[in-house]
């Protein structure tokens, strides 16, 4: 625990990066297994530990300090964990358990002696010890490492490639003993199968119709719809069936109906979508099914979740990445063909001649369909990591526009905590203005400081760090698409709502009605 | 602050000694500092009384107690028909080789500093703060060491305390430092070997301790030293969100002032009744001694800043 404290400070009080990573490195070289591993776990913050409130701590330590010299203590610090860590007022000589022992104790310690065992170990422990394990304890353990950053450090220490690491990444498991046994050249490199660890996705870039157009050629690019679920990876073969959201986390449990039905050994991309025989409906449906930890059986049978495929990492454990586009693409095809499944469908090409032909169909799919938008492939392009400028485009289709009230102003975050940089908006039913949707961005930095001024000036009401405003000023907002929602009272939701125009000129009386919005809203059958 | 008639220094520190009185009565080293920052006219008479040694002016009767601050510091004891008070200026408690050890001076009325009056300041020993950095420089020989530091007091004392842990390479300073650390070795606390960094080569300080004022940190001057760790010796580094902020990459918590401990211990030891808090976190030192059945009011005095190290 002791070195693991110190590893934490220096992380802390270290803006550079190559400085944390040497931090890092050092650690793992003179720290023995497994308490590296956990270690590292902790700060990726992939360790899950039955952690304790805040309040836990504050009550213990209130039994040893009085309650005001605490609180002037707290208010001057600002953190309670350090203020915690700095104010406990006794100690005693003694060994501090390893990472290792500290997480037995904390996981096997039955509820009722918690508070005993957590004195002992304040007991224990200098100052920056104590912050370390509140801070382990309570779950906030924020030292600015980004789980690559770890990942660079880990490569940096055993002198291999950053991407060897990620490739086998998602398939180690805590506390990463094989990982560091490879990395201390003791073993060869940990066998993970393709088909059970996640592969970093290949991302577009949006297409800027007026430059990318004249120096594309139509006939090197495949075009697909831009479905409009989440971005997943499905990751399966006889022995586990898993599928990961486009940052690599595992949502296999939240959509069993979906895992359970792979068969056959793959990695697949595609768009995740709810809908009954693989129609798919609007975003907000999905999103109810989304961030769950216990399964609506209601949701299962409404809002059947299916994946529409669009390219294949490996057949069985075979490499297809480094095929181009559409040779992958015949692969795809011909494995969707040998494997019936009714949660996976193909993500069907668009045929096309001409980028003017593209853009009708493009409108008439928004238009018709609602579909977001057009993917354009490169025939050529390899499966290629990150985000790389090219091979991949995004056309989105044009925004809508909407003329909304602004009614409610509240204080932004960080660098904007002295401005009222957070606004709800409206449109009219009847004689009252119903709240529609929230922004935060599309204005310049000097508008900000108009509209704050105006906020401050036009103030009808306070509630804490939200000020109600008199309902004069106009935002021409645009959005990409609007949703039936029972969540708002205007039974209205917007996608990407973003303050398009200020419209200084606009009279509140000529902003858009309730009415006027349904014009918008999609899937409305489907509520 | 207007300038006194009669004006008794406790210390050196810019917010303690002020030029322009007419009479100024300190220990002697106090008064060989004031010279030295202010020239030899910053008063226009000077009387230099000893430790322990009194002086009556009309019916009280006036003794300076050392304070363990920094060299020359100095309490003040007042007597006046039995009644006895104290005013510590700064102080602490704890052991320092750079000046006369801390005193405890019986009393009825004690009029305590604060500046770290509240109880998640427990300054930890500063041997080991220095064995912290010693270990620093031994896991990153390349870099170069900038410690910011006072220039009267907590520079010497650090400079000291690294010579105390046995290490005796030369040691840089910024100009700034220069006067006084020659009147501390002057005065017989040897500082050993002290040169200034200005002509040698960026390649010159790899591994080099290198001392400067707080305000030299971040300026042009520590350009010339090869990737330095900046180090920051102060009370206020316990807060390690203080220590990021003000991009300091090893706190060392070495403090001039007295801690909660020392202060809440010093409290009790005078055997005062009346306890009068000033200069720094009034609030929860007043609450303490209340709590403990004495009498204690905070005390604002005029021309403070709110924060000194």
């Amino acid at each position: 625990m002791k070195a693991f404290a110190e590893l934490l400070e220096q992380l802390i009080l270290t803006s550079s990066r190559n400085k944390k990573v040497d931090y890092l490195a050092q650690y793992f070289a003179k720290t023995p297994d497994p308490d590296r591993g956990l270690a590292l776990a902790a700060i990726t913050r992939d360790l899950s530990l039955r952690h304790v409130k805040s309040s836990f701590v504050k009550q213990n330590v209130l039994e040893r300090v009085d309650p005001q010299l605490f609180a002037l203590s707290y208010d001057y610090v600002g953190d309670l964990g350090e203020t915690v860590a700095l104010i406990w007022p006794e100690t005693e000589s003694g060994e501090l358990p390893s990472v290792k022992d500290f997480i037995a104790f904390l996981e096997d310690t039955p509820k009722a002696e918690l508070p005993a065992l957590f004195s002992d170990l304040m007991d224990l422990a200098t100052p920056n010890e104590r912050w370390a394990m509140i801070k382990m304890i309570t779950g906030g353990l924020r030292v600015g490492v980004s789980a690559r950053l770890a990942k660079t450090a880990l490569a940096k220490y055993g002198n291999v490639e950053l991407q060897e690491i990620e490739e086998i990444w998602h398939g180690l498991t805590i506390p990463y003993l094989k990982l560091f046994a490879w990395l201390d050249g003791k073993t060869d490199k940990p066998q993970i199968k393709h088909t059970e660890t996640f592969h970093p996705l290949m991302l577009s870039n949006p297409v800027d119709e007026i430059k990318d157009f004249e120096k594309l050629s139509e006939a090197d690019f495949a075009a697909e719809w831009k479905w409009d679920g989440i971005r997943v990876q499905l990751v399966f073969n006889e022995d586990t069936q898993r599928m990961f959201s486009r940052t690599g986390d595992d949502i296999s449990h939240t959509f069993p109906d979906l895992t359970e039905s792979l068969n056959g050994a793959a990695v697949l991309d595609g768009e995740l979508l709810v809908g009954k025989d693989m129609e798919p409906l609007p975003f907000n449906n999905l999103q109810q099914r989304l961030n769950r930890k216990t399964i609506v059986k209601k949701h299962l049978k409404d809002y059947p979740a299916f994946v529409r495929v669009y390219d294949i990492l490996f057949d069985g454990e075979e490499d297809l990445r480094t095929l181009p586009w559409q040779e992958r693409r015949a692969r795809l095809e011909s494995w969707m063909e040998s494997h019936d499944n009714k949660r996976l469908s193909l993500s069907e090409l668009i045929p096309f001649k001409s980028w003017e032909e593209l853009k009708k169909i493009r409108e008439k799919g928004a238009e018709e369909q609602g579909h977001e938008g057009i993917m354009l492939k490169r025939k050529t392009s390899v499966y290629e990591p990150g985000r790389p400028k090219g091979p991949w485009y995004k056309w989105k289709r044009d925004a809508r526009l909407v003329d909304a009230v602004l009614m409610y102003a509240q204080r932004g975050h960080g660098k904007r905590s002295s401005f009222y940089s957070d606004y709800t908006f409206g449109v009219w039913k009847g004689n009252e203005i119903v709240p529609i949707g929230k922004a935060y961005f599309g204005f310049t930095d000097q508008e900000l400081k108009q509209l704050d001024k105006w906020v401050r000036a036009n103030t009808i009401q306070r509630f804490g760090p939200v000020r109600e405003v008199k309902k004069e000023l106009v935002f021409e907002v645009a959005f990409d698409s609007a949703h039936v929602s029972p969540r708002h009272k205007s039974g209205i939701a917007l996608r990407f709502p973003r303050i398009n125009r200020i419209r200084w000129d606009k009279p509140a009386q000529e902003a858009e009605t309730l009415d006027g919005m349904q014009f918008f809203v999609e899937g409305q059958s489907d509520s | 602050m207007k300038p006194s008639r009669l004006a008794i220094i406790t210390h050196g520190h810019a917010d303690h000694a002020r030029p322009g009185h007419d009479h100024v009565i300190a220990t002697p080293d106090t008064i060989e500092i004031i010279k030295r920052r202010y020239g030899e006219n910053c008063a226009k008479t000077f009387e230099a009384l000893e430790y322990g040694v009194e002086k009556k002016i009309k019916d009280v009767t006036i003794s300076l107690h050392p304070a363990g601050h920094v060299l020359g510091s100095a309490q003040v004891l007042l007597q006046y028909q039995g009644y006895r008070a104290v005013m510590t200026g700064d102080y602490k408690a704890r052991p320092d080789s750079t000046c006369a050890s801390f005193e405890v001076v019986p009393c009825d009325l004690f009029v305590t500093e604060a500046t770290f009056g509240l109880p998640v300041f427990q300054h930890p020993d500063s041997a080991d703060e220095i064995k912290k950095l010693l270990k620093a420089r031994e896991e990153q020989p390349e870099r170069a060491f900038l410690i910011g530091a006072y220039a009267l007091g907590k520079a010497q004392r650090v400079i000291k305390l690294i010579r105390e842990e046995g290490y005796d390479r030369p040691i840089y300073i910024h100009g700034a430092l220069k006067k006084l650390c020659e009147f501390y070795q002057e005065r017989g606390i040897n500082l050993g070997e002290l040169r200034s960094p200005t002509g040698l080569k960026k390649d010159d300080f790899h591994g080099e301790i290198v001392v400067g004022p707080p305000s030299a940190l971040k300026d042009q001057w520590s350009r010339r030293f090869p990737d330095p760790v900046v180090a920051y010796a102060s009370g206020w580094m316990t807060i390690k969100q203080r220590a990021r902020q003000s991009g300091v990459e090893l706190p060392l918590v070495i403090s001039d002032h007295a801690d909660w401990n020392e202060l809440t211990e010093t409290i009790k030891a005078t055997g005062a009744s009346k306890i009068w808090v000033t200069h720094g976190r009034e609030d929860a030192l007043v609450h303490y001694c209340r709590s403990i059945g004495l009498e204690a009011e905070p005390l604002y005095l005029q021309g403070r800043d709110d924060e000194e190290d």
